[in-house]
């Protein structure tokens, strides 16, 4: 789906947004400095009391100025602008804003992003293949597994922790492990065969 | 947004008992309770002290008495994976695997587990309750339905925690750190009622953490088992649980310990059921005693009388499946 580019794509933590502003003219904003790199931005925002956080950003190393207060789900949204993590509910109880921190699928609405430092963080843009989808995504294609789309990225990267943990679920397992993901549009049965789907792709390399 | 608070990531226990003891500290585990009432405003936050650095708090360790040890820091995910815990101490890996959600429990600590605040959805509403310093309880005649059967007075809410109704029948302690040192305290006297102190659930002071969970061993020939009814299948606080531990001899009990969840303002230890059912055997007869001890002296509000009946099922369920 879609042409291939010659620059990493979401896997590297870039955005479809930000990308035509990057290339090109070189310039990064302040959510987005390398490693090791201090700009003047930076050094004025440690000042204002702000702090600046390490996160590793579907393979990326950021440095991101934020606020003690800023949600994992904010600083993604709005500092890193990988907007594929929904906020379904802003209280811990819809799932819609899993993500994976060191492959473990938790709330990104109940964790201060200061508190995700030093982990593997995988957003839903991390699981493309490239500019293809990948394969859990894949299934939930195949599989018609959605209706209108909005707690799906939570639902993909719940299963893409479930099949890390246990590649080959029991229908009953997949239940348990994707209880902490609500739908609704009623999806789940869909989402269940889809969960299924991804197994066999996964188990097939494919 | 989450109100301002300072941050401070505590290097050692001494350092967060330090941090913690100042005026409008709260302490961070996993964070899945505190962001919520931080976002709903139960309380405020001048400062927020994180406990994640503190490796020597997690984990799960064998005691030289042949007991276990959990750090307060250890996930429900990690304890409800374990093995040991899933042999010998059955109820409490139960508990941890049937609390709130995958991803929770992939965050949530026993810690934090056991010391969380309460979910009266006045409490956790724009309600100025006797618990947050107010003068009124809007449960009394209100929405009553989620409130206690047991030891309410002036307050009604229910403990919501599954694992600490769990610890208390297994015998478990928590270690509690402190400037004056570290104090080991039982599940029996960990908790509080609203008679003895409206304001807090637990006995911890600011300045005052959970390090660790102590289980003692268990005899030979314990089985204990946590059962948990809920509304939904799945992702949901108890209606009403039960965690059963009992100790036969042959085929006669010779010591139960049954503590319910989701019916007091803490884990509520069903005594005269313990009394009515030790000696006895697991015949439908002591079962139906039992059960029935165990709703004595119920006092349901107007709109939870069901958990009456539904404790002396549950009891009577659990019961005879320890008996098969």
């Amino acid at each position: 789906m879609g042409k291939k580019t010659d620059k990493p794509g979401s896997k590297s933590g870039l955005s479809r947004r930000n990308f035509i502003g990057t290339v090109g003219a070189g310039a990064l904003g302040a959510a987005m400095v390398g490693p090791g790199t201090a700009t003047a931005k930076e050094t004025q925002a440690q000042t204002d009391g702000h702090l600046v956080a390490s996160l590793n950003v579907n393979g990326r190393r950021l440095r991101v100025p934020i606020e003690a207060r800023h949600t994992l789900l904010e600083v993604l949204r709005d500092k890193v602008e990988l907007t594929g993590t929904k906020e379904g509910c802003g209280r811990g109880e819809c799932g819609a804003c899993t993500v994976l921190v060191d492959g473990v699928p938790k709330y990104s609405c109940m964790t201060l992003a200061i508190e995700a430092e030093g982990a593997d963080i995988t957003t839903v843009e991390g699981v493309m293949n490239g500019e293809e989808l990948g394969q859990v995504q894949e299934a939930f294609v195949e599989e018609d597994a959605f209706q209108c789309g909005y707690c799906t990225p939570g639902q993909v990267m719940a299963v893409e922790g479930l099949l890390m943990q246990n590649p080959n679920p029991s229908i009953a397992e997949i239940q348990e492990s994707m209880s902490g993901n609500l739908c609704r549009c009623g999806a789940y049965d869909h989402i269940f065969k889809a969960v299924r789907r991804a197994a066999e792709l996964k188990a097939a390399g494919g | 947004m989450l109100p301002n608070f300072t941050y401070e990531r505590a290097g050692s226990v001494d350092e967060a008992v330090e941090h913690s003891a100042s005026e409008g500290a709260v302490l961070h585990a996993g964070g899945t309770d505190l962001l919520g009432c931080l976002r709903d405003g139960v309380f405020t936050a001048e400062k927020v002290v994180s406990l994640s650095g503190l490796e020597e708090l997690k984990g799960i360790q064998a005691t030289r008495d042949g007991g276990l040890r959990i750090g307060a820091l250890t996930t429900l995910t990690e304890i409800a994976s374990d093995a040991t815990i899933a042999e010998r101490y059955t109820a409490l890996s139960q508990a941890a695997a049937a609390a709130a959600s995958p991803q929770l429990r992939n965050q949530g600590t026993i810690g934090g587990n056991i010391c969380q605040r309460p979910r009266c959805w006045y409490y956790r509403g724009d309600f100025h309750c006797l618990r947050k310093g107010g003068d009124t309880c809007y449960a009394i005649v209100g929405e009553n339905h989620f409130h206690c059967i047991f030891g309410g007075s002036g307050c009604y809410i229910v403990h919501p925690s599954d694992t600490a109704p769990a610890l208390q029948a297994l015998g478990a302690s928590v270690r509690i750190a402190s400037r004056s040192g570290t104090r080991t305290v039982s599940l029996d006297d960990f908790f509080v009622l609203p008679a003895d102190d409206i304001r807090q659930e637990n006995i911890l002071e600011p300045g005052e953490l959970v390090t660790e969970v102590v289980l003692p061993p268990l005899r030979t020939g314990t089985r204990s088992v946590y059962r948990k009814v809920r509304d939904r299948g799945a992702w949901d606080f108890a209606l009403a649980g039960l965690a059963a531990v009992v100790l036969m001899d042959g085929d006669r009990v010779q010591e139960a310990s049954l503590v319910l969840a989701g019916v007091a303002p803490k884990p509520w230890r069903a005594a005269d059921a313990e009394e009515a059912l030790a000696g006895g055997s697991l015949d439908d007869a002591t079962i139906a005693r039992v059960a029935e001890a165990a709703v004595s002296g119920a006092q349901p509000l107007e709109h939870n009388g069901y958990k009456v009946q539904l404790v002396r099922g549950l009891m009577e369920e659990t019961l005879r499946g320890l008996e098969a």
